[in-house]
């Protein structure tokens, strides 16, 4: 076996790690360490230029490891990994080091402390690297179908865009009918179209087109297996299907704030929400003449931090539309500031102004009062700009309230395993780099799952997953990444505790070379490493974590507490 | 005694943790406590797992008797593994280690299992904040010098 050669690659991240930890002397101190034979740092270790140096110093410097300390593996680890590998080096001998989001960024004020932690990290990256060994990765077919579940705007377009890519999709829906909360709205902002000539033609697309087939009145029971090969029941009143499918795109939507316990919400009858006014008011009521709404209702406060979004637009929209139903009617947005983002919400908020919709600033720690017993009659509020008090005659108070996470997210969380955010919406993979992705690969999120998203937001959004989800079944399969168990059979002594706790029956006990022993499916194996722990004899092994390599972490970081003695 | 070693040893101790979390939620819980810029004491050097059941009891015992002066496993949440079943394992195992360093002479509250989701980035520097004092006060590590 040649001799180990690792290349250190210490990134400054511009001033992200840089500006925190002293590189050049992380950089020093890499230069120390057994085996490193080559050590630089980078400006942006990402960069084109950085990517060139890898791979110019694995010919130059012969070096058969590569250790790079710069973000977090989460995003960055393919693109290094394919630099290793377009230099010649198995991509398996790439060892990552996270010393901006683990250090720089949690130490902004520590830098010498920051520089010791890195120095630590990239020691004990290093060790882990001598134990890397080459891996192939195993190639598993994706089943070439895909599942939507929701079938709103987001996952109807989805489905469609997708089926235009001729995959076959089944689209679930837990409410009987397709169009999901926008079918509850009657016009839509900013074109004021009625919702209906937008959902119509797309329903109908959905409905006809013979790739989708639509569970209405249905939901996923339960998922089973991973990209290219999952296993879906779906039930539809008390019968089930079972599906197989390769990809799956979460598009269940979000809800309305029911805001209970404010403004006399559920308990004055002419106090509803913009939904409620959308669905009642809108269609055949009388037009009240004196409207004032409250916007920011049940948002941007402590138990709910987030701005809804395009609330504010809503409220736009419905002022809009009373004060052309009548015009000499008033109507009042109390806000407290009017997000009405981009170019043509801000001119339809420019519009609403020219037609007399007023608009009036609360603060928050003085909110609104309605006035009335029975019913409400005024509403009371701190006039910001003005610096007193006013009293606005109202016929009807309008809510505006954000979208809040859909009913059931955790189950579909949990069954799919991929995470909730802090306001229990979906939560991507990545904010910026992977926005319509989740961790777990071959599972995709769109639309209002993510966060409240207008129509063209979640129709981009849809396009994007239906993209996404289209790529493993175009190409007929998936690389899985070589982090499978592996049975040493000369050492294993067949008592089955590794066959008992995998999670994925993915271990038989196998007559063989050397009596009965484990064998691991690497098909079925999914790299958990709980076979690992659960055997006795050390003979189960994780491929790129295995014990010698997490020994060498520990050792590496214990020895810096004794001034670098000892050894793995 | 935790009182006396606290005293003993100052506010000058610093503790070094060894923390292993899993891909799926505490690494990423770690991430987000990243780019959220929480700042937390310098005293907890990750290694990455795929869950939190690969971590060997070894690997706890091995990192405690080498002089580190705390092990920290972070997992997902119950009922939220990325692999069924995995932290089930890691947290039964957890209780036997606890009783296992106990027998060995290793104050167990040495190692702590704790759960932190990909979204909870606070929960990430709140555990590791509150497991780094409590370390504090057990003061220093001192395995045996065999070991």
């Amino acid at each position: 076996m040649p001799k180990t050669r690792v290349g250190v690659f210490v990134c400054h991240c511009g001033n992200n790690i840089g500006g925190v930890v002293r590189v050049p002397e992380v950089v020093e101190f890499a230069r120390t360490l057994p085996n490193v034979v080559y050590a630089e740092d980078n400006l942006y270790t990402c960069s084109e230029e950085g990517l060139s140096s890898i791979k110019s110093q694995i010919g130059e410097q012969n070096l058969n490891r590569v250790v790079v300390a710069s973000c977090t593996p989460r995003t960055h680890e393919p693109l290094f990994k394919e630099a290793c590998e377009e230099a010649g080096l198995n991509r398996y001998l790439f060892e990552f080091v996270n010393i901006r989001e683990h250090c720089s960024w949690v130490h902004a004020h520590e830098p010498a402390k920051a520089t010791e932690k890195a120095k630590e990290l990239v020691k004990m990256g290093v060790a882990k690297a001598c134990y890397l060994e080459p891996q192939e990765e195993f190639e598993s077919e994706v089943f070439p179908a895909a599942l939507v579940i929701g079938g709103g705007i987001s996952g109807m377009t989805a489905a469609l865009s997708l089926a235009g890519q001729g995959v076959d999709v089944h689209l679930v829906e837990r409410e009987r009918e397709l169009g999901g909360l926008i079918r509850r709205v009657r016009t839509l902002f900013p074109t004021e179209q009625d919702t209906a000539e937008v959902l119509g033609p797309l329903i109908e697309r959905v409905e006809k087109h013979p790739q989708i087939t639509t569970y209405l009145g249905s939901e996923v029971e339960s998922v089973e297996g991973f990209i290219g090969d999952f296993d879906v029941t779906v039930a539809s009143d008390g019968a089930a299907s079972e599906l197989k499918v390769g990809t799956i795109i979460v598009a269940t939507g979000a809800q309305e704030l029911k805001p209970l316990e404010l403004y006399g919400y559920s308990q004055l009858p002419n106090v509803v929400t913009q939904l409620d006014f959308e669905e009642k008011f809108k269609r055949d009521a009388e037009i009240p003449r004196n409207v004032v709404m409250i916007n920011c209702v049940g948002a941007r406060i402590p138990e709910r931090t987030y701005c809804g979004r395009f609330c504010c637009t809503t409220a736009i929209k419905n002022a809009i539309w009373l004060k052309e139903q009548d015009p000499d009617g008033s109507v009042y947005v109390l806000h407290r500031d009017v997000m009405a983002y981009g170019v043509d919400i801000e001119e339809f908020y420019r519009r609403a102004m020219e037609l007399g919709v007023r608009f009036l600033r609360y603060d928050i720690d003085d909110p609104p009062q309605i006035l009335g017993e029975e019913r409400a009659e005024a509403v009371r509020v701190q006039h910001q700009l003005m610096g007193r008090e006013v009293v606005l005659p109202a016929d009807l108070v309008i809510l505006t309230t954000p979208l809040v996470a859909q009913e059931g997210s955790e189950k579909v969380s949990k069954m799919l395993k991929v995470p909730l955010g802090s306001e229990g919406f979906f939560l991507e993979a990545h904010l910026k780099l992977r926005p319509v992705e989740f961790s777990t690969d071959g599972i995709f999120v769109c639309g209002s799952a993510r966060y409240p998203s207008n129509i063209s937001e979640s129709v981009s959004q849809a396009y994007a997953t239906a993209a996404k989800a289209a790529i493993p079944i175009e190409d007929g399969f998936v690389r899985v990444e070589a982090i499978t168990a592996y049975c040493d059979e000369r050492s294993c002594s067949a008592c089955g505790n590794c066959v008992e706790v995998c999670p994925f029956g993915a271990i038989e006990l196998q007559e063989g070379r050397f009596g009965t022993t484990a064998h691991v499916n690497v098909a079925q194996c999914k790299g958990c490493g709980c076979c690992v722990a659960a055997c006795p004899s050390g003979s189960m092994q994780q491929r790129g974590f295995d014990d010698r390599q997490l020994l060498s972490m520990i050792s590496a970081l214990a020895e810096e507490m004794t001034g670098g003695a000892g050894s793995p | 005694m935790a009182q006396e070693a606290h005293e003993e040893h100052g506010d000058g101790f610093e503790p070094r943790i060894l923390v292993f979390a899993c891909n799926w939620c505490s690494y990423a819980g770690a991430d987000l406590a990243g780019v959220s810029r929480l700042q937390m004491p310098a005293s907890c050097r990750v290694i990455r797992v795929m869950c939190s059941a690969r971590v060997r009891p070894e690997f706890v015992i091995a990192a405690l008797s080498k002089g580190l002066d705390g092990v920290l496993v972070l997992g997902c949440h119950p009922g939220e593994c990325h692999y069924s079943e995995g932290n089930y394992f890691t947290r039964r195992r957890g209780l036997f280690l606890k009783q296992l360093l106990e027998y060995v002479g290793i104050e167990p509250e040495r190692f702590q299992v704790r759960w932190v989701s990909a979204s909870e980035g606070a929960k990430f520097a709140d555990t590791v904040e509150e497991v780094t004092e409590q370390i504090k006060a057990l003061g220093p590590n001192r395995p045996r010098a065999h070991s």
